[in-house]
């Protein structure tokens, strides 16, 4: 491999200006940043706008995305080469104007083809864009090299095939990558490739004594494979004139050397959440030694920030319409954490959390990256108003309790996709979609039959065959039916984590992690605001059941009120406590692949209205095929004594007991904030320090008119940048389907007079 | 030991950003005596309803969103008319500064008179109170007769007295077109509130029409089916007038 070696520059001229020993002597990015970052306590005064170079740019690739639009979603695929980190060569907008450089394929906008996942997927997704997958690698990924896809569909039992039909556990990634794995990228700008690569040998070597059993030998095969990808690596660095065998010189290098880095990785996967981290503190680093040798001013360094940013937004996958309809508007997951506090209690606010943010006004609102900040009281005010001011304006901000998860997770942890939180380069997940609780509750009443398809799905015990519902049977029965659950959803995430380790291995994504990593097996919960109404209505009034000739429960009767869940009411939220401690306790029981830790997450993304779709009637009085509530949010129009009784309800869900997150998203007029604008800003701040003082984790926060949505659907050209925040993850609202669009317009919007 | 002071409660908000400073859990007091035509809450003239509360059962469920107020929000009392229990709200609002809470007080100033026993409970009221927040619904006592079917005699008592012992006040006046936007009035409210020691912030609240639901659901007869919300322009000549900016530093 020939390198693109720069003349020799001692890392004492490259590191000039950095403290600390630590991290000089092992990879150790956290002790770097607690070393060399400066809090900043000021305001936003100090942010520039947009260049003239940037504005052009911005503008070419609102232009590429009309164009997008217009060819209905798709603009380009590369159909003959298949995607590795070297398989392209440079593509660029308009290289002269470009701080940051690198795409996918040689230009942008142009998907790839990444059929390690499943080759079938690929080829539905192009012909439904219009395209055709050559023929040459379909019969390559159909009979000579074998796909995760495949693997686990020669490993899944006949009742695991059912489930996933009747979609009682749905969302699985056994025909798509799982992602939620985050590379350390820093790793590539501080240390450089070459150190990363010595590193990896001498883990391997480390085991050429051991014993070769099948953990040993898997280990050093992974190794090998994350030393290819490194090597990979610098030759992508060569394509496009870079030598990333060496550490990063200043903060331009910083952020293309850590850019290529993620490149890297959605070059290699086409993972369903491919976040980036926690990169803002690390790159300030490079900024704030730059600007104080006079080598770059603040309008370069907002220049730089927004280049990067702009890359992100463009990171593009190949997906078939059946998974935009359960994710919708091309999601990536790029999640940026921003801000938190530091274990030694100083805040972590730099001056690039502030640049960060800006870019959602230097380029207008987008979905992409997923910033999300890690909220704590303790940041400073004026930081605090100023993302308050940015969500108001742009609804593209999410929070999350940096007190609960800096406890857990120390303060070098990143959020995977939308509300996993793990540190980074030394955690991943095995993501694993959701089960559907709701559906879980109507098996208990029908002794383990689909409401929908009528056919034994669950296993076989006596249903439940008296008038009235009555709450100790029902719990009960439904105790039983999520042991079984538990069970089978376990079993199939294990066979699809083997079968994803072996046959689509995030080799650079795992390069940039420490050798030994901890790993956990993230289930998930769909439903969750259905299946805890049912109950309370099934304990607190009256529910008939109404059966078909077959003697199934199809339909609910209610007689008389229930508490419902989003209204601070513990008649009720106490059973949603319990029920997300009896699911994480069933699924405990069952032993994981690789020994992952068991947890889950109540979030839905935009999934909600699937899940919906695929319920029946629940004895809460929801109709069949109504969307769910998403994530952990109280069921649409239900929370009914104001934003903070409905926070304050999902608030009380443990945050321990569900370590994958708990989502809520929350959409308030503005003028429900106050009047001034600073009354607003203020509000909401105040507000979130509420939420994370009472424990609650995330909270997507939407400022928006109904009227404003109304409109965007009736003309949506006229609003191709209109965001807005779903569970865990922000959209542009109009690339959601009708139904979606429908789904997020009936939500409760909080007012107030 | 007395037994505790009832309240009739019309309904709460727990996230209530416009009647008083930062995030306030507000209360509805059932009844009030003023039939303004423009009142936006009809559903709680009635005397007769409300959800009864103890003092502390009120105050413990404010307190669940006592982590969402930071330093500048808390309670506000509004209604109905809340004066009309000023047992209940002595108790409440005791109990409330014995947690630390800023209380605010959200009233027309109708009930107020220095004749007792009122004005006796009125001054021990003041001692747990915070900040006021009145409502001038005009300036010409025969004009208010006409519109809310009560003098404005002691409304003005009201504010004169607060401002005597400095009670932190807010202002406010409802702006509507053909009844409450002439400049000739809105300049001698301007005269009244320049008089005044105690004004912290003075607010002009544009008419709306959002309440005229619960009028057809009540059955009163709403008399100002077609008077239009008013013009961002006479909405701005009103702030002119009654120098709101001036007190929007504060």
């Amino acid at each position: 491999m020939e390198k693109q070696r720069t003349e020799n520059i001692s890392l004492e001229s490259i590191w000039n200006g950095f403290i600390g020993k630590q991290w000089k002597e092992e990879i150790d990015v956290r002790h770097f940043i607690q070393s060399n970052y400066r809090p900043y306590d000021g305001n936003e005064s100090f942010l520039e706008g947009p260049t003239k170079d940037t504005e052009k740019l911005w503008d070419q690739v609102m232009d590429l995305d009309k164009q997008e639009r217009a060819a209905g979603g798709m603009l380009d695929m590369d159909t003959e080469v298949v995607s590795t980190i070297t398989s392209h060569g440079p593509g660029y907008l308009s290289k002269d104007l470009e701080k940051i450089v690198g795409f996918q394929t040689e230009k942008p906008f142009k998907r790839s083809l990444q059929p390690f996942g499943g080759i079938r997927m690929m080829e539905v997704a192009a012909e439904s864009y219009g395209f055709e997958v050559d023929p040459f690698l379909s019969h390559v990924f159909r009979d000579w090299r074998k796909t995760h896809n495949q693997g686990v569909f020669d490993a899944y039992t006949p009742e695991m095939r059912e489930v996933r039909r009747t979609g009682i556990i749905t969302g699985l990634p056994d025909a798509y990558g799982r992602g939620r794995i985050i590379g350390d990228y820093r790793r590539v700008a501080l240390y450089g490739v070459d150190r990363l690569i010595a590193e990896k040998e001498a883990d391997k070597t480390k085991s050429d004594t051991a014993m070769m059993d099948e953990k040993n030998i898997r280990k050093r095969e992974e190794i090998s494979d994350q030393l290819n990808a490194l090597h990979q690596l610098i030759e992508l660095g060569n394509i496009y004139g870079f030598d990333v065998s060496r550490p990063a010189q200043n903060a331009t290098e910083a952020f293309q050397w850590l850019y290529l880095g993620y490149l890297a990785a959605v070059k290699e996967q086409n993972g369903a959440a491919m976040s980036l981290g926690r990169t803002s503190n690390f790159l300030d680093i490079y900024i704030e030694r730059d600007l104080e040798n006079g080598t770059m001013t603040e309008v370069e360094a907002q220049e730089l920030v927004d280049h990067f940013v702009m890359k992100l937004r463009l990171v593009k996958f190949v997906r078939t319409p059946e998974y935009n309809e359960l994710f919708s508007g091309d999601p990536t997951w790029v999640t940026e954490a921003i801000a938190g506090i530091g274990l030694d209690g100083r805040h972590m606010v730099t001056k690039s959390s502030y640049r960060f943010l800006n870019t959602l006004t230097n380029l207008g609102s987008a979905p992409e990256p997923n910033l999300t900040v890690l909220w704590s009281p303790k940041l400073p005010q004026s930081f605090k108003n100023y993302c308050s001011r940015v969500s108001i304006e742009s609804s593209a901000i999410q929070y999350e309790n940096d007190d609960i998860m800096r406890e857990e997770w120390g303060d070098d942890y990143g959020i995977a996709c939308c509300v996993s939180a793990m540190p980074i380069g030394k955690q991943m997940q095995f993501f694993g979609a959701r089960a559907n609780l709701a559906k879980a509750l109507l098996y208990a009443i029908n002794g383990g039959v689909d409401e929908k398809s009528k056919k034994q799905v669950g296993p076989k015990f006596r249903p439940i065959t008296s008038e009235y519902l009555d709450y100790a049977e029902v719990t009960e029965k439904f105790d039983d039916v999520l042991d079984w659950l538990a069970e089978m959803y376990i079993n199939t995430l294990n066979i699809i984590h083997y079968m994803h380790d072996k046959y689509s291995y995030e080799s650079l994504e795992m390069a940039l992690h420490d050798s030994e990593v901890v790993r956990t097996m993230a289930t998930g919960i769909a439903g969750f605001s259905v299946a805890v109404d049912s109950l309370s209505a099934i304990k607190h009034a009256k529910v008939k059941v109404i059966r078909d000739e077959d003697d199934i429960a199809i339909d609910y009767e209610i007689e008389g009120d229930y508490p419902k869940y989003g209204n601070d009411d513990d008649k009720v939220d106490d059973i949603a406590v319990e029920l997300l401690k009896k699911f994480m306790s069933k699924v405990r029981q069952y032993p994981t692949y690789r020994d992952a830790k068991h947890t889950t997450s109540i979030l839905t993304i935009t999934s909600n209205v699937v899940y919906g779709k695929k319920t029946g009637n629940t004895p809460d009085g929801r109709r069949q095929g109504v969307p769910f509530a998403p994530g952990a949010n109280p069921l649409h129009g239900r929370d009914t004594n104001g934003a903070l009784a409905s926070l304050n309800s999902v608030a009380k869900l443990p945050y321990k007991e569900s370590l994958d997150g708990i989502s809520n998203t929350f959409s308030i007029v503005p003028k429900a904030l106050g009047k001034e604008d600073s009354v607003q800003q203020n509000n909401l701040s105040t507000m979130l320090d509420g939420y994370v003082k009472m424990g609650g984790h995330h909270l997507n926060v939407n400022a928006l008119n109904r009227e404003t949505l109304e409109d965007a659907m009736e003309h949506p050209e006229e609003y191709p940048q209109l965001t807005i925040r779903v569970s865990g993850y922000a959209v542009n609202f109009t690339k959601l389907t009708k139904e979606q669009q429908m789904d997020v317009l009936n939500r409760t919007f909080h007012d107030s007079m | 030991m007395t037994e505790s002071p009832i309240g009739y409660v019309h309904s709460t908000e727990s996230f209530g950003s416009l009647d008083g400073p930062g995030i306030r859990f507000v209360v509805f007091m059932q009844g009030c005596r003023m039939r303004c035509e423009f009142c936006h809450n009809p559903d709680t003239w009635n005397m007769g309803g409300g959800t009864p509360f103890t003092p502390q059962e009120l105050l413990d469920k404010a307190l669940k969103y006592k982590s969402y107020w930071g330093e500048e929000g808390g309670i506000t009392v509004s209604g109905g008319e809340p004066l009309i229990h000023i047992d209940f709200l002595i108790e409440f609002f005791k109990l409330a500064k014995a947690e630390g809470v800023n209380v605010s007080l959200d009233t027309c100033g109708q009930p107020f008179t220095y004749d007792e026993p009122f004005f006796g409970r009125f001054e021990e009221l003041m001692k747990y109170t915070d900040l006021v927040l009145m409502d001038i619904k005009h300036i010409d006592d025969e004009i208010h007769k006409k519109y809310t079917m009560h003098s404005n005699k002691s409304i003005l008592d009201m504010a004169n007295y607060l401002s005597k012992v400095g009670i932190p006040m807010w202002l406010r006046h409802v702006l509507v077109p053909g009844r409450s936007d002439y400049d000739e009035h809105l300049e001698r409210l301007s005269d009244f509130i320049d008089q005044l020691d105690n004004v912290i912030k003075v607010e002009v609240l544009p008419y709306h029409q959002l309440g005229i639901y619960k009028y057809k659901e009540l059955g009163i007869p709403y008399k100002l089916e077609d008077v239009e919300p008013p013009t961002a322009e006479r909405v701005e000549n009103a702030n002119r007038i009654l120098k709101t900016s001036k007190y929007q530093t504060q």
